[in-house]
Formats: structure tokens, C-alpha cells, sequence
């Protein structure tokens, strides 16, 4: 599959299928600060990615100090 | 994984509830959450005349959107604060969002109103890009709710800003701090009221709403922020989080319920006499309030490119 990642913005190819949560794992992200998305609708972390989808994994964590 | 209000395909999952949702039901729990936030802090009154500080990233257009669709009206208000190709693409966002709703949006830009941008601010006043960025944000916010007539001005801080900011200031014991890290703050010696209704969403909901919602927004970080220590916060809460869900919101809301209220006496402000500035009319303590200093100072540098002031090594120049 595709994976957009933001800041820096890059693409991996990543082998498939793949469940979210294990993705985000692989990748060494959190689940509190990342959202996944495919063709433009968030989809929950036990559902399978198919080898063949293009996913955005998108930062949530933003802001300076206050 | 089903949504666990109607029992259809959830699209996310909500750890710190142990529940995922629908997108209609996300919504509406994320509405709830308002709602109870603006009921329980005292926020909102049907008839404020509202402002909100918009930044065109997720919680600011979130919060806006969020407000009118519970039936409020407010106008935005946006800062161009002159951070290159970022301070231009967040203004279109703002503008975008406002023009698609037909919502009003106020506008000040800091080099074409006050002379400066925050670049030029940060490498002037040889201070973290925050500093100069926060104090330009508060003061001008201020200005516009006041002189705009506007009775309440609202931010977009969210849990986890709100969780990382007690996080920081409880690991030095910042008591003053502390005892003003409220969710509403009344309007007093000149300022307006503030209050922040997204307090009890997380900012991975924030920015689940506006993906649920079609809302564009900047999801690039500010170039100046990178680094910095609020962000270390937030990373090593997420990091408990992940462990034991629920730990922010415990953490930030038992605090504003429990220890908050002990530390009243702490606050300052409360007791500081303040007077007009004499250059702009904020209330100040001195005769020359902070923010005209630091236009005095900012806009006398020669202007400085958002390149030369980022990165880690330029932090520390």
C-alpha cells in the first residue's frame, strides 16, 4: 500500500494487508497523536488495509506554547 | 469494530471512552462534549456577541464550526503573524472557511498593521519564536474582542494543549500560572472574558471532526514551533495515554475540579493595579504595556526571513 506521511511530508510502500494499529506500530507512531486516512474517511484502528490502498497517516499534534 | 451507539462500522476509536463511533455518533459525542463544557464552566450566554481566534488549523475552525452549528453566531478573527509560505496558506484556510459560510472574519496583519512579523520579532528580542508570537497573539485578541464590542472571546486550546501546559508549569510548580490555567476566565480590568469549549475533546478528535465535517485546514506544523518544549509535553502525555487511557482528561479536569480552586490566592493579577499604556490604552502595569515595547524593538529591526529564525541552532542565537 501507499502511506502519506506529514512532516516531513514523504510516501512509503508498505506490504499488505495490514491492520491500523499495527501499521501505526510498524511505524513507531502513536495512536493519541495520528489519524489514518483512506480516500478521505477516517478508518478505526482494527480495520484492514489491503495491499493495493493509498493511505494518508496525518498528525494531530499541533501549537506553540501559550 | 462497531459504533457503539447503533452497532454500524465505526470509523474511529475513542480509547479514553472505550467506545468507538459512527460518524454521526462522533459527532455527536463530540457536540455533547462542548455543550457540557460551555454548560459546566459558564462559557456561553445566548445573547454574547462572540469572537473567535482563528489560526486556520484544526481546533480553531473546528471550535467555529462547532459554535454555529449549536445554534451560536460568532465572527473569527485571524492574525497574519508574517511566518512566510505557513502564515500565508493558514490565512487562506481561514478565509476560505469563513467565505464558504458566509461567516465574518476580521482580519490584522503584524507587518502591515504593526510594522514587524514574528521572524523578525523572534531574532530582535533574541527570545523563543513563542514568546514573541504568544504575547502579539493574547494582546491583539484582546484589542479586537474589546474594541470590536464583542463580550466573550473564544480559543481553540484543547485538552491536550491544556494538559501540556499543567503538565509544564506543575513540573516547576508555577503556582500564579496554575491558579489561572482555567477553562473560562471572567472579563476583568479591561480584558475580555475567555474561554476555551474544546477543553474536554482531545486534538486527535478535533481533527477527526474536521476530516468527519470536509473541513480544510493547515495540517503542517508551524516551522518556529518544531521543537519546542510544549510539544515535548504533549509527546510524553500521548505517551501515558497510550498506557492508560483517560490519564489526560483525569489529569486536566480533576485538576480545574479539585486543586484549581485551592490556588486561588495564588493568581496574579488580581490584585495588581494596572493603567491604561500610554502608547495603546491596554491595561499594563508599567507605563508602556509589553506589547508596545515589543513593537517599538520589532519594527525597528530590519526584517528577517522565517528561514534565518528556524531550526534548532537559530532557536538558540
Amino acid at each position: 500500500m501507499k502511506v502519506l506521511l506529514r512532516n516531513p511530508r514523504r510516501e512509503l510502500d508498505i506490504a499488505g494487508p495490514r491492520r491500523v494499529h499495527a501499521l501505526l506500530n510498524d511505524l513507531q507512531l502513536n495512536r493519541e497523536s495520528h489519524l489514518v486516512i483512506r480516500n478521505g474517511t477516517l478508518v478505526a484502528s482494527d480495520e484492514e488495509l489491503s495491499a493495493d490502498d493509498v493511505v494518508e497517516i496525518r498528525p494531530v499534534i499541533s501549537g506553540g506554547a501559550q | 469494530m462497531k459504533c457503539r451507539v447503533c452497532r454500524e462500522p465505526a470509523i474511529i476509536d475513542v480509547p479514553r471512552h472505550n467506545a468507538n463511533f459512527c460518524a454521526p455518533h462522533f459527532l455527536d459525542m463530540c457536540r455533547k462534549q462542548v455543550r457540557k463544557a460551555i454548560d459546566d464552566f459558564e462559557m456561553l450566554q445566548s445573547d454574547d456577541r462572540i469572537l473567535v481566534a482563528v489560526s486556520g488549523g484544526k481546533d480553531s475552525l473546528a471550535i467555529w464550526d462547532m459554535l454555529i452549528d449549536l445554534g451560536y453566531s460568532a465572527d473569527g478573527l485571524y492574525i497574519g503573524l508574517g511566518i512566510g509560505e505557513y502564515s500565508d496558506v493558514s490565512g487562506e484556510y481561514a478565509r476560505s472557511f469563513a467565505n464558504e459560510r458566509g461567516l465574518h472574519l476580521v482580519e490584522i496583519s503584524l507587518r502591515d498593521d504593526y510594522g514587524y512579523d514574528v521572524p523578525t520579532a523572534t531574532r530582535a528580542t533574541r527570545r523563543v519564536p513563542c514568546s514573541a508570537c504568544g504575547m502579539s497573539k493574547r494582546h491583539l485578541f484582546d484589542k479586537a474582542a474589546i474594541d470590536g464590542g464583542y463580550t466573550v472571546l473564544v480559543t481553540g486550546h484543547n485538552l491536550d494543549d491544556e494538559a501540556a501546559v499543567l503538565y509544564g508549569n506543575t513540573l516547576r510548580w508555577e503556582l500564579p500560572y496554575l491558579a489561572r490555567q482555567l477553562p473560562t476566565l471572567p472579563a476583568r480590568n479591561g480584558f475580555p472574558k475567555k474561554v476555551k469549549p474544546l477543553v474536554r475533546l482531545s486534538e486527535r478528535e478535533t481533527a477527526a471532526w474536521c476530516i468527519v465535517r470536509g473541513i480544510d485546514y493547515l495540517v503542517d506544523e508551524c516551522p518556529m514551533a518544531a521543537g519546542n518544549r510544549h510539544l515535548g509535553f504533549k509527546e510524553a502525555l500521548n505517551t501515558i495515554e497510550t498506557q492508560s487511557p483517560g490519564t489526560k482528561t483525569a489529569f486536566y479536569l480533576n485538576f480545574v475540579d479539585k486543586v484549581a480552586p485551592l490556588l486561588s490566592a495564588f493568581a496574579l493579577g488580581d490584585d495588581v493595579v494596572l493603567a491604561p499604556c500610554a502608547r495603546c490604552g491596554a491595561p499594563t502595569t508599567g507605563e508602556i504595556c509589553a506589547f508596545c515595547h515589543l513593537v517599538e524593538t520589532a519594527s525597528a529591526h530590519e526584517p528577517v526571513p522565517v528561514e534565518l529564525v528556524t531550526g534548532r541552532g537559530a532557536r538558540r542565537r
